[in-house]
């Protein structure tokens, strides 16, 4: 069968080591006509080093306001596949977990209802299956529902929490960030289908300071690993990595804080001084193991740059006792998160990210809107400025 | 049809139960990993407790896949490791085996199929991207395209270990970076450089003003009567080509073939081991969209790549030999011109100037 569209530019796209994502657009459009004239209108795009798709467009499941995303081509008549390609979100499993079996189905539903095109997985974390129409969107979503999979979140709503394999498959996991990411979905699905936020909020989790979900500079809320008491060493260990490597130089000397040394042959760990940033466990791991009271850091406000600018999470609770609430089902976290969207709804305006937010009213205003007490690990430093605005009773006190 | 016969609409049942995909060895072991080996940049071996070993094999993806490649991977699942598989945060399927006689066959079919094995240790990883031209109306150049173009000229580097340390590349087709670009070692970001054209015709319909104005990051859009039609007014003198007018405005459209293309940032770092995390620092400002194989910005990633190979020791990450030796130094060694547009002068501007007498000669 011949192709419908010549893609003389696309094809330079097989060539080369790298598995060719323009073959496998192929692979998918020998099933599907939707992505032949998707091939179609990407080498146009590639002619005309433009893009071909319309602004947006309504496209959604009835009762949810998220997960679906309208895509409309600017030339319908040319590539009457692609008039509509909209994309769907399914919510992924913690971890990215899957089995043959289940994947397998949801390859028959993206053949059946879209395009036979996936990303495994979006940015944030979701499934995403394209080129569906809107017709199409109930049955694939009853279909990928059927199996325990609904849609995740789009728009001004809580995204798709998402976390990093932790205790299934990483030894440095402090928590079980697989568990209160399927936890915290679940306790707010209403916040991630029907979007009522300023704009949106994402949550990540990660189970150390290696921090694999990149939780810190792409999560309003990031939760990371930490422990409160002293690193575990096992020094016939740590004597066998000395015989391997230079340990002082590459370990010792590179742990920001300089809070470790050798005595003899032991290494020695001052851990007031350990800022958990897991350096020396990442060289050592066979000697080095984190404390026995963990938990985990929370740092929030991170965002890309618009509207304000780009964003890193700050520390906001240096170290949640998260094996203590988990037992009554995270009751305390899940209340401080809506006390934040409270605030946040309260004050915040359209378009504006909680860490904005904060920057625009101040760290302390908004602590005190949530009800925390400013501690010294939410800064770098104290204040260098004087501009210092006294409160009226304290000053009266004198 | 009957009420009671028609199936009930399912709705909000959330995520489906990752319990049901955990092999028996990581659910026996979950929570009692002891540590881990890499055997090569495709293979490591994680150790539980209990002396359990569980291998497990990377393999790289475009990401944007077809339902075939699904089903690839999944009778590679069902042949090795009992049909358990997990994706990676970037985009890598992983194939989790619990016989050690597996890995090498596993490995050879994958090779037989066209598919990479590699990204574990001190590698070139998989590039986070976005839509591009794929699925985006905002995007400046095409996501995949490049991220293809640069992989093939940097795929010794994911499937041999050659670097000093892991090296994560972004990518994203526009400044709303739905990739992890702004903290990534090398970043490309698709870059506008005209202020959106405004219809006025269908601004009326399409847009709220008030909204439209408030997305702009530099005050520079004002209401405007055009006849007498409620519009807006770009001010070119201060509008930095963001497109965050067009998120909100369809009548705004930015993309603009003749003047779009690529800029090159360094230095972003996301983990807390060692140095805080930072963000990527702007390389090269602008490099025009040269599809299908953008040519010059492969040449540009690859040209810090080589450079850091070279200059860095030992477990530095980018931006950690960058600082030991300077940004005038990385600058002199790569041979990036540094211009006007590499001062910054948005909000934080202030803390990046040079407050001391450092210079390096
Ligand atoms: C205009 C059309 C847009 C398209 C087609 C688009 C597409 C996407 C997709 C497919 C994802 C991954 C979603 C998932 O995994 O569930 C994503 C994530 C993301 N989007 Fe967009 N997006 C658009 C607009 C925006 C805007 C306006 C912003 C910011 C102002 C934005 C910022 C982001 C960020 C930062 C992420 C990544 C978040 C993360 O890493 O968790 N996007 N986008
Ligand atoms: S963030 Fe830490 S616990 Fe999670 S996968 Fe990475 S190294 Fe392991
Ligand atoms: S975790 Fe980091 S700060 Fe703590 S001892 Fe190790 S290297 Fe030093
Ligand atoms: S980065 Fe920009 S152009 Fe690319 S997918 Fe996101 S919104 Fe679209
Ligand atoms: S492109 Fe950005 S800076 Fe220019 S007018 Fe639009 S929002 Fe403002």
């Amino acid at each position: 069968m011949g192709k419908k569209h010549e893609t003389p530019l696309l094809d330079e796209l097989k060539k080369g080591k790298w598995i060719s994502f323009v073959k496998e657009m192929e692979r998918a459009a020998e099933k599907s006509e939707r992505t032949e004239d998707l091939l179609g209108q990407v080498e146009e795009s590639y002619r005309d080093k433009i893009t071909h798709w319309k602004h947006g467009g309504m496209a959604g499941v009835k009762g949810y306001g998220a997960g679906m995303v309208g895509r409309f081509s600017e030339f319908p008549e040319k590539y009457p596949g692609v008039k509509e390609c909209h994309s769907i979100r399914l919510n992924q499993t913690s971890g990215f977990f899957y089995n043959s079996d289940v994947l397998r189905k949801l390859a028959d539903i993206a053949d059946q209802h879209a395009g036979g095109l996936f990303n495994f997985h979006g940015s944030t974390g979701d499934i995403q299956i394209l080129g569906l129409t809107q017709a199409d969107a109930e049955d694939l979503f009853q279909k990928s529902a059927e199996l325990g999979f609904d849609l995740g979140g789009s728009g001004s709503d809580l995204r798709t929490p998402s976390c990093c394999v932790g205790p299934a498959r990483c030894e440095f996991a402090n928590y079980d960030t697989l568990q209160i990411c399927y936890d915290l979905t679940h306790a707010f699905q209403d916040e991630l289908h029907r979007p009522s936020f300023n704009y949106k909020f994402k949550m990540k989790f990660s189970g150390c300071a290696n921090d694999c979900v990149a939780a810190a500079s792409r999560s309003d809320l990031a939760f990371i690993g930490t422990w409160q008491d002293n690193i575990k060493i096992n020094q016939n260990e740590v004597k066998n990595y000395v015989k391997k490597f230079n340990v002082q130089k590459y370990v010792l000397d590179k742990c920001p804080t300089k809070c470790m040394w050798f005595e003899g042959e032991n290494l020695v760990i001052d851990d007031s001084n350990c800022v958990k940033c897991m350096h020396c466990i990442n060289e050592m791991p066979r000697a080095l193991k984190s404390g026995d009271q963990k938990g985990l850091s929370i740092l929030i406000g991170a965002k890309a740059p618009l509207v304000t600018g780009p964003r890193m999470g700050m520390m906001l609770i240096p170290f949640y006792d998260v094996h203590e609430d988990s037992k009554n089902d995270y009751e305390w976290l899940k209340g401080l998160i809506s006390n934040m969207w409270e605030f946040w709804d309260e004050y915040g305006v359209s378009r504006e990210r909680i860490g904005e937010l904060i920057a625009r009213v101040g760290l302390v205003t908004f602590l005190e809107g949530i009800g925390l007490e400013p501690t010294i690990d939410m800064v770098k430093e104290p204040r260098s400025n004087p501009f210092i605005k006294f409160e009226d009773e304290e000053a009266g006190a004198e | 049809m009957p009420e009671e016969v028609k199936k009930k609409r399912i709705t909000d049942v959330g995520p489906h139960d990752y319990h049901d995909y955990l092999s028996p060895m990581i659910k026996k072991n979950y929570g009692k990993w002891a540590y881990h080996e890499i055997l090569d940049p495709g293979t490591m071996v994680h150790i539980a407790e209990n002396g359990d070993k569980l291998y497990t094999v990377r393999m790289g993806s475009p990401r944007l896949v077809s339902s075939s490649f699904v089903r690839d991977i999944c009778d590679m699942a069902d042949k090795y490791c009992g049909g358990y598989l997990r994706f990676t945060t970037r985009n890598n399927v992983e194939f989790l085996l619990e016989d050690e006689k597996n890995v090498e066959p596993l490995k050879k079919d994958l090779d037989k199929l066209g598919y990479n094995v590699g990204g574990i240790g001190n590698i070139v990883a998989n590039i986070v991207h976005t839509q591009g031209w794929v699925h985006c109306h905002t995007s400046a150049s095409d996501a995949s395209g490049v991220v293809k173009s640069v992989m093939d000229e940097l795929y010794e580097y994911f499937v041999e270990e050659k670097l000093p340390s892991k090296v994560r590349i972004a990518f994203a087709c526009c400044l709303n970076m739905c990739g992890s670009v702004a903290s990534s070692d090398i970043a490309i970001l698709g870059t506008h450089r005209k202020p959106p054209k405004i219809n006025h015709e269908r601004l009326v319909n399409l847009c709220e003003v008030p909204s439209t104005i408030a997305a702009c990051p530099t005050n520079s859009i004002r209401p405007e009567m055009v006849g007498d039609k409620k519009s807006v007014r770009v001010n070119e003198e201060t509008c930095v080509f963001c497109g965050s007018c067009y998120t909100v405005c369809p009548a705004m459209p930015i993309a603009d073939a003749e003047n779009d293309g690529l800029s090159i940032w360094v230095g972003g770092k996301v983990s807390n081991a060692r140095t805080k995390p930072t963000f990527s620092k702007l390389v090269v400002p602008f490099i025009p969209n040269e599809p299908p194989r953008w040519g010059k910005a492969v040449q540009a990633v690859k040209t810090i790549l080589e450079a850091y190979k070279k200059g860095a020791e030992p477990g530095e990450r980018v931006i950690e030999w960058i600082e030991r030796i300077g940004w005038s130094r990385f600058f002199k060694i790569t041979g990036f011109e540094f211009t006007k547009y590499h001062v910054d002068d948005f909000r934080l501007a202030e803390a990046t100037m040079n407050y001391s007498s450092h210079a390096r000669f």
